[in-house]
């Protein structure tokens, strides 16, 4: 019996004790007390990962030096993907229309992502698209424009089931950015193969007013090794992870990303549905007493390698709402216009044809402030500020868009046979998720 | 290649000369100015001296109208950053001095860019070097420019035009030496007899009523004439005498697709005054505006900072992206009425917010908060309103034309 499933049991045992007794409320203090009951149910997590993958340590090979991609130049202003970022695009639209978006309703209910549709999704590579090719990967340039243009067109279809394809590409990305010789040779290889292991970003805690600088989950510094305490919320696949980069605040030194393996003693996860992303299987991540090795570490814990690793999370997320915030204008204009109402279709009113107009400003604005944040990242320029506008834009506009889509259908808006619902509540995640994936 | 929406490389000195004439030149008058309505700012001649000089290498639009004449043809391929680009990046720059010091800059009127725009070969010569206002609103015709009721009728024995009408808001009107007015050929074929003609400032028929009192962008005059029997020769027609119905407004239109983004850079540059003074005022007053920490974990005011400046980004880029798609020879009039909209509201919303936050400093004159708020609101009116944006969009999106969305 684990320490989880024994907690569980005490948890169960003391709420049947507890609930029914009359002293509760006597004392008046039942709110509190079903505060405690929640926290103890919580302690239902189980082991992470179902089939443990093993990950072999490998040295990596000559001279001891990570790969790095290089970053790209330009001094002219240019909208224009490149010719592969087209083809890219083209593919990925495509696999999102034909794909994504027929089994989203079923992945949203069942909070899960299909297993065979995730296997379509990596056959597209996607976890090459930030790997150098030395390493196996796609790409000799930084491509984070790409990676924009990739979730911008999956989560055209699904945002819920883009993030549960997208989460194993952040961790190869951040391997391919951060990662020392060694990590990157044990990860990128099974990240890039055929076979993707399931791997995610966890970053967020679960308490309102997060600040992913300032962590509550802790690498406690114990002989030449890390020992992690804290839990974690919005980790896509949770509990199937094979592989987690985790957030902790190393004492005395500040926020630092560790690798974890599925499996290792201590680390475990339970599903979390929340109001959207549904399809990506959410869940929270309790680390209990989790001891790493030194090698754990990336990037040896520098605050400039966390700070862009927050940053390329929250870009993630607004090319994940520029890409459902079209998917809401393209819904809505034929239905706008096929929608009759006094005699004309509603689409012949200021009001309605008002609402598509503002959708389209400021979906164009999002987007427009996300591609120059991401294109900043690949030339190497500092992106802080413009991630934080983008986010800004993405999180308020993107929601907004969503509540419009319900609004333009109505009644109809608001039942699961059309897409808009979803939307609205998919839409939300973007301004407050940190970490899950990133690009 | 790859995706880049910086400032292009080759257009940094333009702006930081721009920069340099807003901050010398425009700032230290802009209040003078303000309280001094109607009086000419002798200090934008010397300027607009200089900037004659900018306007002859090719692609320095300078800061007003000259450049924003389209390249015909196709496209070769190549990506261009143009005089569109490099002309808004300037005006972003002076706007963020004086935006009615702008306005009111010699030979850089609407009209010059109706001319630069649709004028032939002879004419651009003949009107070379002048200074040109633009004259479309009446009285009883605003938003509604296919309404207007100034008449052009032909005379074929002295081979001109006689304009009889009203016309209001033209800027620069007193000032400039020619007058580009629009006026219809026959009213009962609507738009598509609509044309503008190039009227000497001399001209006697050519009446002015009245300047202006305004709420903001005082600098800059804003007339009203009387057109009496006012006879232009046939040659400053621009574009073709003929009536074609089928092509209707589209010519004269076509106009706007390259304006509305300029005077979408007019509101970024004073968005970005604005934001800029707040920050000051703010960091004085102990706020710290944080990119990374999640907005709602800072104070109100930083918050409240950072979402005005994610609007200022946005403008920027849309009207950024309109000039690129004009200089690049892709069809923009969506993309234009994009940044028009979102730079108009933002500036206003923007401006108004910056005066709260900054309290009695924001809405007295001892700085100049309370002028830009006033001055911001005429750049969601003229060139479009944000209403009219709207309804350009929602046609175009939607499908529908101007008789079935009204």
């Amino acid at each position: 019996m684990s320490v989880a499933d024994r907690s569980m049991g005490l948890g169960l045992r003391a709420l049947g004790r507890f609930a029914g007794s009359d002293l509760v409320d006597r004392l008046g203090i039942r709110k509190q007390a079903e505060g405690v009951v929640y926290r103890a149910t919580r302690d239902g997590f189980k082991a992470v990962g179902a089939a443990n993958r093993i990950f072999r340590q490998v040295r990596g090979n000559g001279n001891g030096r990570a790969a790095r991609l290089r970053p790209s130049a330009s001094g002219v202003f240019d909208l224009t993907p490149t010719d592969e970022q087209q083809m890219l695009q083209e593919a990925f639209r495509d696999f999102a229309a034909e794909r994504l978006r027929p089994a989203a309703l079923r992945a949203d209910e069942a909070t899960a992502a299909p297993r065979e549709l995730l296997d379509q999704a990596n056959e597209l590579g996607l976890t090459m698209l930030g790997v150098p090719e030395e390493l196996g990967g796609a790409v000799s340039e930084r491509s984070t424009v790409t990676a924009v243009l990739a979730a911008e067109a999956l989560a055209h279809g699904d945002m819920g089931l883009a993030v549960a394809a997208l989460a194993p590409a952040g961790v190869a990305t951040a391997l391919s950015l951060w990662g020392d010789a060694d990590q990157q040779a044990t990860y990128l290889p099974p990240l890039v193969s055929e076979d993707v292991p399931a791997a995610a970003l966890a970053l967020m805690e679960p308490r309102a007013l997060f600040d992913p600088f300032a962590l509550r989950t802790t690498a406690r510094i114990d002989g030449a090794d890390y020992v992690l305490d804290g839990v974690k919320s919005l980790v896509p696949r949770a509990t199937e992870a094979d592989l987690l980069v985790v957030a902790a605040e190393i004492a005395g030194h500040g926020p630092g990303l560790f690798l974890v393996e599925g499996g290792t003693p201590g680390l475990l996860a339970k599903p979390a549905p929340a109001m959207g992303v549904r399809a990506a299987a959410t869940g929270e991540v309790l680390l209990d007493g989790v001891r790493l090795p030194a090698r754990a570490l990336i990037g040896d814990g520098a605050p400039e390698v966390y700070a862009e690793c927050v940053r390329r999370a929250r870009l993630a997320w607004c090319a994940l709402a520029v890409g459902t915030a079209r998917a809401v204008l393209d819904y809505v204009i034929p239905y706008v216009n096929e929608r009759v109402a006094f005699g004309e279709p509603i689409s012949h009113r200021q009001a309605v044809a008002f609402t598509i107009s503002n959708i389209a400003i400021e979906l164009d604005g999002m987007r427009l402030a996300t591609l120059r944040a991401a294109s900043r990242a690949d030339m190497g320029k500092d992106f802080g500020r413009e991630v934080a506008l983008a986010r800004q834009l993405c999180s308020e506009k993107g929601a907004a868009i969503g509540s419009d889509g319900v609004q333009l259908l109505g009644g109809h808006g608001y039942i699961k046979e059309h897409p808009v619902e979803r939307w609205y509540r998919d839409l939300r995640a973007v301004g407050l998720a940190e970490g899950a994936l990133l690009v | 290649m790859a995706i880049n929406l910086e400032v292009p490389k080759k257009f940094l000195p333009l702006v930081g000369q721009a920069h340099q004439v807003a901050e010398e030149i425009f700032r230290p008058v802009s209040r003078k100015y303000d309280r001094e309505e109607h009086t000419y700012p002798k200090e934008l001649d010397m300027l607009a001296a200089l900037l004659d000089g900018m306007n002859d290498g090719s692609d320095m639009g300078g800061a007003g109208a000259a450049g924003v004449r389209r390249r015909g043809g196709g496209n070769d391929g190549e990506v261009r950053n143009g005089s569109n680009m490099s002309t808004a990046l300037g005006i972003m720059e002076l706007c963020w001095g004086d935006v009615g010091l702008l306005l009111s800059m010699p030979r850089q009127g609407l009209g010059n860019s109706a001319i630069a725009s649709v004028a032939n070969d002879e004419q651009l010569e003949r009107f070379k070097g002048k200074w040109a206002a633009m004259a479309i609103t009446e009285p009883e015709a605003g938003s509604d420019s296919a309404a207007i009721r100034t008449t052009a009728v032909y005379d074929e024995r002295t081979d001109e035009y006689i304009l009889n009408g009203e016309k209001i808001y033209v800027t620069s009107g007193e000032r400039a030496d020619l007058v580009v007015v629009w006026a219809t050929l026959d009213r009962s074929l609507g738009r598509a007899a609509i044309k503008s003609f190039v009227v000497e400032r001399s001209n006697p028929g050519l009446k002015l009523d009245r300047l202006e009192h305004k709420l903001g962008i005082r600098a800059s005059d804003t007339a009203a004439f009387i057109l009496e029997d006012c006879r232009v020769p046939r040659a400053n027609l621009l574009g073709s005498p003929e009536i074609d119905v089928r092509k209707g407004f589209a010519g004269v239109m076509q106009t706007f697709d390259n304006t509305r983004p300029l005077v979408a850079a007019m509101a970024v540059g004073l968005t970005r005054a604005c934001l800029e003074e707040t920050k000051r005022l703010l960091e004085e007053s102990g706020v710290v505006i944080d990119y990374d920490r999640p907005a709602q974990s800072q104070s109100a005011a930083a918050a409240e900072y950072l979402a005005m400046e994610a609007d200022y980004e946005a403008a920027r880029l849309l009207t950024m992206q309109a000039t690129w798609m004009a200089d690049n020879a892709k069809p923009n009039s969506l993309q234009a009425s994009y940044a028009k909209a979102k730079a108009g509201r933002t500036c206003v919303d923007v401006a108004l917010r910056c005066v709260r936050l900054c309290g009695s400093r924001g809405y007295g004159e001892e700085l100049l908060l309370e002028k830009w708020a006033r001055d911001g609101k005429i750049l969601d009116i003229f060139e479009g309103t944000q209403q009219i944006q709207l309804l350009i969009i929602a046609r175009q999106l939607l499908g529908k034309s101007s008789s079935e969305l009204k």
